[in-house]
């Protein structure tokens, strides 16, 4: 594995983490007729993968799953998707929560992309050594 | 004969060229749950190289676990501040080392050529 091969994956895996942020954010204030239905925020657990041959170790995504948070209950009888109670279940997005999720995804790609370029700049003077 | 060559900044560019990997990975795992950020010391490595151990075993002897200031929840040790630093370092000792790489080779084209 190169030092690229690693960034590629590494910044892929921030990628996923953005779009369930997105997604969640999307999908904040959506209402369901029922609490199983209700959306829960999607949430990427990252594992580090580590490549014997070179010592360098790159993230993998392990999964993206539903965080277990239960919805919020609210008393909407005129709602069209309130159930015999009058009530709807919206989804429990945080979305500062969310903000703040992207903003630290957003920045760590930053992060690897700016060790991608000094790594790049080292190899071409390496290979321009005459 | 490239020892010889090129005395100690041969085995200096490829441990830089190592280190950077690492703290790549490092970098890389920043948001991974568990994971312990490592680095090589460089010159317990250099010594190891120069006495002539091999690759593997001159870097596995001297890579270290990194001691985080401020441990996280996760168990995550990577602290951006101190690999970005890290990282800033070893690029410019790598560009330092293939400096004298240069004098090196201009000082032996010079001789071949004779003049």
């Amino acid at each position: 594995m190169t030092l690229f091969e690693l960034g590629q994956r590494a910044m892929s895996a921030q990628m996923v983490r953005m779009n369930a942020a997105a997604s969640n954010l999307a999908n904040a204030g959506s209402v369901a007729a029922s609490e199983q239905e209700a959306y829960r925020p999607l949430r990427p657990v990252f594992a580090e993968q580590l490549d014997a041959a070179t010592g360098m170790s790159t993230v993998r995504v392990d999964g993206v799953y539903r965080a277990d948070v239960a919805p919020v209950r609210r008393h909407e009888p005129g709602h069209p998707l309130a159930d015999e109670n009058g009530d709807v279940w919206a989804s429990p997005v945080d979305e500062n929560a969310e903000m703040v999720e992207m903003l630290e995804a957003s920045r760590q790609y930053q992060n690897m992309i700016e060790a991608l370029s000094t790594a790049k700049q080292l190899m071409l003077e390496t290979m321009r050594m005459k | 004969m490239s020892e010889g060559l090129f005395g100690i900044h041969g085995a200096a560019l490829e441990i830089r060229a190592q280190r950077m990997g690492m703290l790549g990975s490092n970098i890389a795992n920043a948001a991974t749950p568990g994971y312990k950020a490592r680095d090589i010391d460089f010159a317990a490595a250099l010594e190891a190289k120069l006495g002539g151990a091999g690759d593997d075993r001159a870097i596995g002897s001297a890579t270290r676990y990194r001691v985080p200031v401020m441990p996280s929840l996760d168990g995550n040790t990577v602290e951006m501040a101190t690999e970005q630093a890290a990282f800033g370092e070893n690029a410019v000792a790598y560009t330092a080392t293939l400096g004298f790489l240069r004098g090196r080779v201009e000082t032996l084209t010079r001789a071949i050529k004779g003049e």
